[in-house]
């Protein structure tokens, strides 16, 4: 009820300021029309770009040809006395450097799923990436990505400008398309500096983008000055993160925390959708440390920040990760691994029914790999990603999201 | 057998190794042939429009006044001056770089002077690693010795000389292919090398062989770090690294979709095995026997590790016991294939034409391509001379890169840039999206509106943009009257005009 009353209070007070501006408050009175005391839902997808290595991040320990196969970067199996993995279920294991995730995993929130790649076999990143991007394996000609379609599918016409925001400088594929959808790379951007001046200018160029004849440019600057007003408004700073939510210096931890003031100052975030860097380990990988597991520990600590921070508000946010391919089993002439197949991805979130490694596990010997060289994808990205979609979001036309895509059974992740 | 195919292959390897030293390859081949000739098909455009277009696509916009001063002479003649760039006059910029030592030095003097931090600990003997000892190398590397400088004087060149040099399309194209052949400065020792690479590497052929290009960029010791093949070997000794093979045929020559195999991969990488560099100390040992002499940062080949078996690349056998010339061979195969001219047409197209260039653009440019075994002069101006280049379709399509942006906003006032300040105007680009010579992916950074346009980088332009006009930016002097003539806020007006939705496009 609370959230209620303040968030009227909030439009009334907002619209007047802006009036005053002689700014047309007409996305405010669209959310006036949608203020919603349910609390949304919100999907959080992470792009691990450059193509993570999921036989480190959660090696199959117990698999003889696991080690066999990484005479120099192979984890450690539990128990080892150095750089061991955590169990998870006697068959896997978790990176060391994903310490920050066990109290998740042992919570229950976090679900790994395994072996899950594209049926497209390209090697590329740039394919790979944005066939992933796109929803739509093989197919280059898709105009939209999956998570504009995504919202194509579930219309809100009261929607506020930041109903699917990306945290880092430009839109990625996957929210490009007709939906509105807006990147940022900090907060703090949208913020009109300069006094009186700065205000009076930002009213005047706000006017010439409304009448701009670039389409592009247009529909951006229309987005990008509703959010000015919004976040001026509801200024998300003010929520800083939550006792003993370390997020980490890096990126990835620094653009989770601004998704969580999102979150917390209800400005109407339904999908945010991040990008993280660093995983393209061609040489000197290493194993339980090293470069891989730097950058999987800036991971794992900025989820379990971003957990810890958001405490009970998690029951209402779903987190993804995906990367675009996983690595070759074995190892390669400089300690590193070239690109490969299937790979890992990562469920985190209030409603998951978590602890579990879901698979479709083949195994890494020799003839069950794809190509004699990778580990087999044997779950669709689009498996989990519709799962997700469906249930934690509730959007029902999936195949308007993934076309000619159906899956064969659950994966079960909810 | 063995020894004198030791011997040349040496002899070769010192021979490359030392190109890169006498900078003698910096002379662009523009003082050769004669530059092909320019025609503007007929349109209705007036010939400030003419003007303004050609400034906007092959530079980074006209200074106040050049749109209409290029129509009077002749835009045609403009474009044929600036296809033959030794010819142009740009002695002022040149001095102003003269204050930018990094910029003429080379690799080894780089690891020398701005030694890296584990060199100097050693130099030191301080051993252990830690907060302690941290410090003590810190205090023993004064700013201006510190490794940073050299990426500062670069992005400080690369500014300059897109805002000030008279050789207009020369820096666009170094921008372009530099892109194509993108190495990350933030890869390790790669910060030693980068400047060398567009040095040596990018900018002496942007006017000339695609061959050449590929073929100094295959060798650079910045490549061969970036995408690791300098530690890529024959099975048996450390084994393959596909990095390098891949993306030379995925992002260099042939395109995605240019009809090769994982199997090519795996035999373009042989053929690249033993292309190296004589790495920095403290990493691999240092080479022993003849080749001790060669200095950290250049380009070696180690016959030990190449993989001396024949190799089968796109249907054609490469013989075995080619040793170095393997790579080259693979060079030439890749350079005259034709879905190289169809990919590298698209690119330039996509540069100057459109973010979507017509498809018989395309194919005509691809043609010229082929027809003159790459000829890059030949193939712009094919491009400059189509009635697609000056078509309505094509006016004012394009959205400046965050730098163009920067660039053309500050020619736009009349303005310059301070080679010794330069950095709070590199952090404005690398702000609005595109910080100089730091992008990761080999890809490069998209050449699509999409790409630079999104809701926060926008508010970065406009922010830019004000601050500029208002004279907030250290190191560049601007004059907001010079946009803005007669009016009585000619700061506002500046700050309008450049953050206003038309600057945005070229």
């Amino acid at each position: 009820m609370d959230s209620h009353r303040d968030r009227r209070f909030f439009l009334k007070s907002s619209g007047l300021a802006l009036a005053g501006l002689g700014f047309a408050p007409g996305f405010l009175t669209r959310a006036l029309a949608a203020t919603d005391p349910v609390r949304r839902k919100v999907l959080v997808t992470i792009f691990q770009r450059g193509a993570v290595d999921g036989l480190s991040m959660v090696p199959p320990v117990v698999e003889p040809a696991y080690a066999a196969a990484r005479p120099g970067i192979a984890i450690p199996p539990p128990g080892a006395a150095e750089g061991a993995a955590f169990d998870l279920d006697g068959h896997f294991a978790l990176h060391p450097a994903l310490g920050a995730l066990r109290p998740l995993w042992t919570g229950g929130s976090l679900a790994v799923v395994h072996a899950v790649g594209s049926p497209d076999p390209t090697r590329s990143h740039f394919d790979a990436q944005d066939f992933l991007d796109a929803g739509t394996p093989g197919v280059k000609s898709t105009a939209d990505g999956w998570l504009n379609r995504a919202l194509q599918a579930s219309p809100e016409p009261g929607a506020t400008p930041l109903r699917a925001v990306a945290l880092q400088p430009n839109l990625p594929r996957s929210l490009s398309g007709r939906a509105a959808a807006l990147s940022m790379n900090a907060i703090s951007e949208f913020g009109v500096r300069g006094g009186r001046a700065g205000e009076a200018l930002a009213v005047r160029l706000s006017q010439e983008y409304a009448a701009a004849p670039d389409r592009g440019l247009r529909t951006t600057g229309r987005e990008a000055f509703d959010a000015v007003r919004i976040l001026r408004e509801a200024n998300p700073a003010r929520f800083t993160p939550r006792q003993g939510a370390g997020y980490p210096a890096a990126p990835i931890g620094q653009r989770l925390k601004q998704i969580a003031q999102l979150i917390k100052a209800d400005v109407g975030l339904e999908i945010a959708a991040t990008d993280c860097g660093g995983w393209d380990t061609h040489a000197g990988q290493g194993g339980a440390q090293g470069q891989l597991s730097n950058r999987l520990r800036e991971l794992g600590d900025a989820l379990s920040a971003f957990s810890t921070d958001l405490c009970e508000r998690m029951a209402d946010v779903c987190v993804v990760t995906m990367t675009e391919f996983g690595r070759t089993v074995r190892e390669n002439g400089t300690r590193g691994t070239d690109h490969g197949h299937g790979s890992v991805m990562l469920v985190l979130g209030g409603g998951v029914r978590g602890r579990r490694v879901v698979a479709r596990w083949k195994g890494l010997k020799e003839q069950d790999l794809f190509e004699g060289r990778d580990l087999a994808a044997t779950i669709d990205h689009r498996e989990v990603l519709g799962e997700v979609l469906a249930s934690h979001l509730g959007v029902r036309d999936l195949a308007a999201v993934f076309p000619g895509f159906t899956a064969r059974e659950p994966v079960g992740l909810f | 057998m063995k020894k004198p195919s030791l011997a040349r292959a040496f002899v070769a390897a010192a021979a490359l190794a030392f190109a890169g030293c006498s900078g003698a390859g910096g002379r662009p081949s523009a003082s050769g042939p004669e530059a092909p000739a320019v025609r503007i098909p007929q349109n209705r455009w007036t010939p400030d429009k003419q003007a303004r277009h050609a400034l906007d696509r092959l530079g980074y916009g006209p200074l106040p006044g050049e749109a209409e001063a290029v129509a009077r002479s002749g835009v045609a003649a403009w474009i044929r001056r600036q296809l033959s760039p030794g010819g142009i006059e740009d002695g002022a910029v040149d001095a102003k770089l003269h204050g930018l030592p990094t910029l003429g030095m080379t690799v080894p003097a780089l690891f020398r002077e701005f030694p890296r931090p584990q060199d100097v600990a050693k130099a030191n003997e301080i051993e252990k690693d830690g907060p302690e000892a941290r410090e003590k190398v810190k205090d023993l590397m004064p700013p201006e010795k510190r490794p940073a400088v050299i990426a500062h004087e670069l992005a400080a060149a690369k500014l300059v000389r897109a805002v000030e040099s008279r050789r207009q399309l020369q820096e666009v194209l170094v921008d372009f292919w530099f892109n194509h052949f993108n190495v990350f400065d933030g890869k390790g020792e790669d910060r030693w090398m980068v400047g060398a690479y567009e040095r040596d590497a990018i900018r002496p052929h942007v006017f000339g062989r695609f061959r050449d290009l590929l073929g100094a960029t295959a060798s650079h010791p910045a490549m061969l770090f970036y995408l690791d093949n300098w530690m890529s070997t024959r099975e048996g000794l450390r084994g393959i690294n596909e990095n390098y093979a891949r993306e030379l045929m995925e992002l260099h020559t042939l395109g995605v979709d240019g009809g090769y195999t994982q199997e090519d991969v795996r035999e373009v990488a042989r053929s690249f095995t033993g292309w190296s560099l004589v790495p920095p100390r403290g990493g691999a040992p240092a080479a022993k026997g003849p080749l001790a002499n060669l200095e950290p940062g250049t380009f070696v080949f180690r016959p030990r590790a190449h993989d001396a078996g024949e190799k089968r690349v796109l249907g054609t056998a490469i013989p075995a016991g080619g040793g170095r010339n393997d790579g080259e061979l693979v060079l030439d195969l890749l350079a005259r294939h034709p879905s190289t001219a169809r990919f590298v047409a698209t690119k330039l197209c996509r540069r100057f034409v459109a973010d979507d260039p017509p498809p018989a653009l395309v194919a005509r440019v691809a043609a010229v391509f082929a027809r003159t075994d790459g000829d890059l002069r030949s193939v712009y101006a094919a491009i400059f001379s189509s009635p697609e280049f000056w078509s309505d379709e094509a006016y004012r399509a394009k959205t400046k890169t965050p730098l163009e942006l920067a660039a053309s906003s500050v020619r736009a006032l009349g303005g310059s840039v301070d080679p010794a300040q330069a950095g709070p105007l590199a952090r404005q680009v690398a702000l609005m999206g595109q910080p100089l010579y730091k992008c990761p992916p080999p890809t490069g950074w998209a050449d699509i509106a999409d790409a630079w346009v999104g809701a926060g980088t926008l508010m970065n332009r406009l922010g830019f943009g004000a601050a500029l006009a208002a004279g907030k930016i250290p190191g560049v002097t601007a004059d907001p009257a010079r946009i803005a003539s007669g009016a009585p806020d000619p700061v506002r007006v500046a700050a309008l005009a450049l953050g206003g939705p038309d600057f945005q496009k070229k």
